[in-house]
């Protein structure tokens, strides 16, 4: 398990990149598209035969220096840390990069790509936001057809629906040992933490889905081994990073001050549907399908037919959490407002919850921890 | 420097304030003692036409709470909601209004009804998807989510964009047949339409007469005073005429060369939403070094019928879709935007570019270093960017909004001092 983890992490906190860059660097017809939090279509990346790789900010690595001048002081973290990436040319390894109708500062974020990089594609993906439509399909499916023409100009490949289907597939093996990982944590966080999965999960947006699918199968037998015993913690949900991500240390310190994360939305948009995307059919029509029908409920989705709040507390009580943290990246108003709504229906619920802001180039957590301690104590003996 | 008189003295003003005057009156007679069902709806391009054809009252909870800032009233409504759990980095158009909301919708220039329908137009802004949920959460009403793909390639709006969206408009007629119990009119809403192309053709023609010099009007601090009506009014008989009104008023003060303020020195292009809480005060920080803003995009968040739209009475759900996907400076990226600037700073003949950031409307602000990027190195137009807020008068600082305009003017003077000035 040490090796697999110690693969991840090196992947994870490696500059800038690297291992993508020596990947591409192998075959002159590589090609690479950079996906921008939330939710991209990576099976039409894979089909149409280039890696998708997780866009997402600098984390600590990166001092901003010149997004700053562009990006004012009250925007988030990683709208500006990501463009620094790019003005100090740390993403020229990209053909391609996705960004999506999450929030205003992530869309102004594509134009401003698309003129200070000329030579990189630059798409923006808008995705329904009347689900209960039954138009919202159609167009869904309209708008992916738009991003499959877009990439085969980008890699020189159409994307068959065979291959496309194939690609589905194997992503829904992926995204079933995901699955897996986490059901593991729920049941036995004692055995693997929530900053291994997390490490585990990110390091397979920064790699080919076929090599990173043994690690997962691999991790998930090593984890079932492990000898632990449980301690006297506090079962937490983790809601509001869905987006920008959090140090790993930040995750590592809520652990430590007592919280057995039992679930999370860490990188959602890599894992985003409940379950296996239909493998027949039309496969435009079944990612469609499964995005309106079948995805996690997330702060840039407003699903209608099922309100966060209500789904925030049925998740909270399926997992048997004691209580929920709002880990929110700061300036993040998707999540700054869901909070609003979440500590509404939290209290009418009786679920002790507890804010936190945060930010990817955190690197202090002595304050968050004690906290954190502080809420836990309060819980185990207040 | 003598400080010059910056009101606008026309008779549109005074109309202006009787319509709006009599608009909250009836919303005043709706929540109290009641009248027609009331739809909650956003500004950025919407389809108010339809609304208006099943004879209901639209309300805008933007406009309330700009009047609510105007009126030097938002902050109690801000840490009302600040107290409910959103935070200081929230917009504050939506804290201001959920404050309202949560005090018996009463603000200081009439009450607010209860809705019957929450209709969002999601046109361009993310944060209104969020505050019209919130409503829906506090008040149970009914609820409609318009989603409106965004300009996003060449070919906008695409066709499939469009036939989503009057696919989507069906559904909400269905849904307004269910709350008012009656069925559409398709001739009143063509006949809707046709006023609303009528008031947007007016409303262009006035855009137009900027251009002139001296421009005869204020294209962001007097077409601020046309926007209540060109929003709360358009599709009625009375928005027309007020708009008939202001362009006879705005193309005799052309021909007569009257202009807002005694001697017109330099013509700026403005972007970004206004500071509600200090207008007068802003204002006055341009007109004491002579300037006169000839064009602004926040005038066109609501539609863009100075570059050639007009709603099609005979097309009616097409039109209105029309306007929504593409005809509105929201739901257009922001190249588009520094192009629609460009266009003005050639067109209407400016020195300058203001930008006026708001931490609230992260719609507008959002990159707007970029712009200025673009507008100062790119093209050499002497570009100003300051910062306060919309809604929350807590951003705003007098002295330093002061120092910058002024060292920024005192920079334009030199330039023309030195015979260095962009010529419009």
């Amino acid at each position: 398990m040490q090796d697999v983890l110690g693969r991840c992490r090196e992947t994870v906190e490696e500059p800038a990149f690297a291992s993508v860059r020596r990947w591409r660097e192998k075959s002159p017809s590589a090609r690479v598209i950079g996906c921008y939090p939330v939710y991209s279509p990576i099976e039409l990346v894979h089909a149409a035969g280039a890696l998708p790789v997780g866009v997402i900010g600098g984390g600590n690595q990166v001092e901003i220096a010149h997004a700053d001048a562009r990006f004012q002081s009250f925007i988030c973290s990683v709208v500006k840390s990501t463009l620094e990436l790019g003005l100090t040319d740390r993403l020229t390894f990209l053909d391609g990069i996705l960004f999506h109708s999450i929030c205003d500062p992530a869309r102004n974020l594509a134009a401003v790509f698309a003129r200070n990089f000329p030579a990189l594609r630059v798409e923006y993906i808008h995705y329904p936001q009347n689900l209960s439509s039954p138009a919202a399909v159609t167009y869904l499916v309209t708008e992916l057809e738009r991003i499959r023409s877009v990439l085969a100009e980008v890699t020189g490949r159409q994307v068959s629906a065979a291959t496309l289907r194939d690609s589905i597939a194997l992503y829904n093996r992926w995204r079933g040992r995901i699955r897996d990982l986490y059901a593991l944590r729920r049941s036995a966080p004692e055995r693997l933490s929530a900053a291994e999965s997390f490490l585990l999960l990110r390091a397979g947006t920064l790699m080919p889905v076929e090599e990173h699918l043994p690690l997962l199968e691999t991790a998930l037998r090593e984890v079932a081994q492990r000898p632990a015993k449980r301690q006297d913690r506090i079962a937490v949900l983790v809601e509001g990073a869905f987006c920008e991500q959090p140090p790993v240390d930040l995750i590592e310190a809520l652990e430590q001050a007592g919280c057995y994360l039992l679930d999370d939305d860490f990188l959602v948009g890599w894992r985003w549907f409940v379950d296996d995307v239909t493998e027949d059919g039309d496969p435009l029509e079944a990612l469609a399908t499964s995005y309106i029908d079948r995805s996690v409920s997330c702060g840039t989705k407003h699903d209608l037919r099922a309100p966060r709040p209500a789904q925030l507390i049925r998740r909270a009580r399926a997992v048997g959490a004691d209580a929920v943290i709002f880990l929110c990246a700061k300036f993040c108003e998707p999540a700054l407002f869901d909070y609003a709504l979440y500590r509404r229906a939290l209290e009418e619920a009786g679920i002790p919850h507890l804010f936190l802001e945060f930010e990817e180039k955190m690197w202090i957590f002595d304050r968050v921890r004690g906290e954190v301690e502080t809420f836990v104590e309060s819980m185990l003996f207040g | 420097m003598a400080d010059p008189k910056t009101s606008y003295q026309g008779r549109i003003h005074l109309l202006q304030k009787e319509l709006m005057g009599r608009y909250y009156q009836e919303l005043t007679t709706a929540a109290t003692s009641g009248g027609p069902p009331a739809a909650y709806m956003l500004i950025s391009g919407n389809p108010v036409e339809l609304v208006r054809a099943f004879g209901m009252l639209p309300v805008y909870p933007e406009v309330n709470a700009l009047q609510i800032a105007v009126k030097k009233q938002a902050l109690p409504y801000i840490l009302k909601a600040e107290e409910l759990g959103y935070s200081v980095d929230n917009c504050a158009y939506v804290k201001a209004d959920i404050g309202l909301y949560f005090s018996g919708r009463q603000a200081p220039f009439g009450t607010v009804p209860e809705p019957a329908l929450i209709l969002c137009n999601y046109v361009g802004c993310n944060v209104y998807l969020n505050w019209f949920e919130h409503l829906r959460e506090y008040s149970r009403a009914e609820v409609f989510f318009l989603d409106i793909p965004f300009v996003r390639d060449p070919m906008a709006p695409r066709p499939e964009d469009l036939a989503y969206v009057v696919a989507q408009l069906r559904e909400l007629i269905a849904l307004c047949e269910r709350i008012t119990g009656r069925s559409l009119d398709w001739e009143y809403l063509r006949h809707i339409c046709a006023l609303s192309a009528r008031t947007g053709h007016l409303w262009a023609q006035i855009k137009h007469l900027t251009k002139h010099v001296p421009c005869p009007l204020d294209a962001y601090f007097d077409a601020v005073t046309l926007m209540g009506p060109l929003y709360c009014l358009r599709g009625s008989e009375e928005g027309l005429h007020f708009f008939e009104e202001a362009y006879r008023e705005v193309k005799e003060r052309t021909e007569l060369g009257l202009g807002p303020l005694p001697e017109e020195r330099y013509r700026f292009v403005i972007e970004g939403p206004p500071p509600w809480p200090y207008l007068r005060v802003f204002r006055d920080l341009f007109s004491r070094w002579g300037a006169v803003a000839v064009a602004s995009t926040y005038s066109t968040v609501g539609g863009l019928w100075e570059f050639g739209f007009a709603h099609d009475p005979d097309h009616p759900l097409e039109s209105i879709a029309q306007h929504m996907l593409y005809w509105n400076l929201t739901n257009r990226d922001l190249l588009r935007r520094y192009q629609q600037i460009r266009r003005y700073v050639q067109e209407w003949g400016a020195h300058a570019l203001v930008i006026h950031s708001v931490k609230s409307c992260r719609l507008f602000s959002a990159g707007q270093g970029d712009m200025r990027e673009y507008f100062t190195k790119t093209l050499g137009v002497p570009t100003l960017l300051v910062e306060s807020d919309l809604e929350d008068p807590r951003y705003f600082s007098e002295a330093q909004m002061r120092n910058r305009i002024d060292a920024f003017f005192e920079a334009l003077e030199h330039r023309r001092l030195v015979g260095a000035e962009v010529r419009p």
